[in-house]
């Protein structure tokens, strides 16, 4: 921990100006080395790192979103969190919170994208529709696609926040009328990270920054791009009413006695065995809670086509195509062996009743 | 009358994976509905209701493998009966067995192939129970594998999670067990009607392994 001790008086001004003591920031390094799974050695490492960094330019572009990711940006958690990363990172075009407007605001981005080539920090926020041109987003009169192109492409890297950036999300649940994508399938060979999740954990985010800041890389990935520190592990088995999952003791209906008690939420259609994400662990909101903490099941929000592979969410297996909204997969089979039972008995009855006569094998 | 033969038809393992996964099957359905929906709750935290109820259908889920596997190496091994070509009857002439099969199913013909091991409609159902089989194990190691870092579940089931997405693959494997009772209640009926009609000891069969044949074989 010697290092720490050398940040410099210079720098520790600037974290009392924000009202952060030396120990709350070394408390913050430390936070961040476990998310991200590293030894505490690397915690001065760190400290350094955000020290030293030279206020790298960062844009964040809005295109199909909800502004839900910017929202628990903003609330995130300590506040002071944002703030160490908003301050050391040089935030030089942000749609929803940026002091310029107009033409003004555009000349920003184009600034950064022009002088800072491959050093900046490109975040995108919302999925970006392809169909008919891309004509169903766009800003100051450029397609979100074409922005992207410029932006991302120019960026030394591309974190996609939300599921939306990622993978299409919401708007591209069917029939995708407009023909939404993620950023990685729009523009396919990018230095890209993806911090999925309706909406992306703000701790999240700043891991990730952090790292990239500390490292000068990413942090590993899985298939699709989403951090392992993040997404390496399945909810279900970190969840803390798995117990009840193997007692035995599930919730049947909101509000029962069950629900009241904590038990578990499989039978009301929770998804945390079919989800990998850090949320029983993180959490949201200054680590207060998560949607299983809170009573309602995991939607499993953070892959791709969630809202059309993992729905009904408050049912733990899917439709059948075809056989209308209120058959399940039970009602289907239970009628399959029905049908089976009949049939046979049907057969049989018919066997016995038809004129006498040997069955004959032929050889 | 005929002289009636007694002929070896189902060699020993036949006859035990056959009864394997008679038992795994009712193991697996019996687990597999509690996991689906958990029909008994514990009263008490104490209990492990669902640990155990998953811990058995993953038992039996294994051995289920081993005797699938045991069953088709034998299709390769053993006597004619067993062999994997009466799983393919696409020869002109078994073909026309298979129509004389379906008349005398539906009864419209009272006229039954004969056949020392299974007939060519068996042969060809058997196939596909075991494609469903097949289908049953690789989908449950799928979900099996989301749990286990390894190599070896990627290659049994893993791979099928680039295909469909999770909840798609248990509906799949939770459909396919209503289609294997759609089986098995097909092949009691169709067991007890021709052992009790055609007297050759078809029920008996598969405890002893004889059946009693006409004429010489
Ligand atoms: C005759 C064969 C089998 C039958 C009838 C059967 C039946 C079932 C059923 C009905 C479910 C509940 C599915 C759902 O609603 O989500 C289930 C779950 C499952 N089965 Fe099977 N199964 C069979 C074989 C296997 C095999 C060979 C495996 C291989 C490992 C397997 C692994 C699983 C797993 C991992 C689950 C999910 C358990 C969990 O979520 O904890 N099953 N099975
Ligand atoms: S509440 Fe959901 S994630 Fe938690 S144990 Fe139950 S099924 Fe698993």
């Amino acid at each position: 921990m010697e290092k720490t001790n050398e940040l410099s008086s210079q720098f520790l001004e600037v974290l009392k100006y924000h009202g952060i003591s030396r120990r709350d920031f070394i408390k913050f390094c430390g936070g961040i080395a476990a998310l991200l799974g590293l030894s505490e050695l690397y915690i001065p490492q760190i400290a350094h790192a955000l020290e030293k960094a030279k206020k790298p330019s960062l844009v964040w572009l809005d295109f199909q979103n909800c502004a839900g990711d910017i929202e628990a940006l903003l609330r995130a958690s300590k506040p002071t969190i944002a703030e160490i990363v908003l301050d050391v990172l040089s935030v030089d075009y942000h749609a929803t919170i940026m002091a310029p407007a107009g033409k003004q605001a555009e000349k920003s981005l184009q600034d950064v994208v022009k002088n800072q080539k491959g050093k900046y920090i490109a975040i995108v926020d919302g999925a970006i529709p392809l169909k008919d041109g891309g004509v169903y987003a766009c800003i100051a009169g450029r397609t979100a696609i074409d922005i992207a192109r410029e932006v991302c492409g120019n960026a030394m890297a591309t974190i996609c926040v939300g599921t939306c950036a990622s993978f299409g999300g919401l708007p591209a649940a069917k029939p995708n009328p407009t023909g939404a994508v993620g950023v990685r399938e729009a523009i396919p060979g990018l230095t890209l990270i993806n911090l999925p999740g309706c909406p992306m954990n703000a701790e999240n985010i700043t891991a990730t920054i952090v790292h990239l800041l500390t490292f000068g890389t990413l942090p590993a990935t899985d298939k699709l791009n989403r951090p392992l520190f993040a997404h390496g592990k399945r909810i279900h088995d970190n969840c803390e009413r798995r117990a009840h999952y193997d007692a035995g003791q599930f919730v049947r209906e909101w509000g029962d006695e069950g629900h009241r008690q904590g038990w578990c939420l499989y039978e009301m259609g929770c998804k945390g065995p079919e989800a990998f994400y850090n949320c029983p662990t993180v959490k949201y909101n200054e680590r207060t809670s998560w949607p299983v903490q809170a009573g309602h099941g995991c939607l499993a929000c953070a892959v791709p086509n969630f809202w059309d592979t993992m729905t009904p969410f408050y049912r733990r297996l899917p439709n059948v195509p075809g056989f209308g909204v209120e058959s399940t997969a039970d009602k289907i089979g239970v009628g399959l062996a029905a049908a089976t039972a009949a049939g046979l008995a049907a057969h049989g009855i018919i066997r016995a009743l038809r004129p006498k006569g040997e069955d004959k094998e032929e050889s | 009358m005929h002289e009636l033969n007694r002929v070896y038809v189902w060699e020993f393992p036949i006859r035990l994976t056959h009864w394997i996964s008679f038992l795994c099957i009712i193991a697996l359905s019996i687990t597999g509905f509690y996991i689906a929906s958990p029909f008994a709750h514990a009263y008490s935290t104490n209990q492990y209701i669902m640990g155990w109820m998953r811990f058995i259908h993953f038992v039996s889920a294994y051995v289920f493998l081993m005797s699938l596997i045991i069953r088709v190496y034998w299709a390769f091994m053993g006597n004619k009966y067993a062999s994997w070509k009466v799983w393919f009857p696409f020869t002109g002439e078994r073909l026309r067995e298979l129509i004389g099969d379906f008349k005398f199913y539906t009864l419209i013909s009272r006229k039954h192939a004969h056949a020392v091991g299974h007939t060519v409609t068996a042969g060809l159902t058997y196939f596909f129970v075991f494609l469903l089989f097949a289908f049953e194990i690789v989908s449950g190691f799928a979900i099996y594998s989301l749990t286990q870092k390894g190599f070896i579940w990627p290659v049994l089931g893993g791979w099928l999670l680039s295909v469909w997405s999770i909840p798609t693959i248990r509906l799949l494997h939770h459909l396919s067990m209503y289609l294997i009772f759609v089986f098995i209640g097909m092949h009691l009926y169709i067991a007890w009607w021709l052992d009790s009609t055609e007297k050759n000891g078809v029920m008996g069969s598969i405890f002893s392994g004889y059946k009693f044949v006409a004429g010489k074989e």
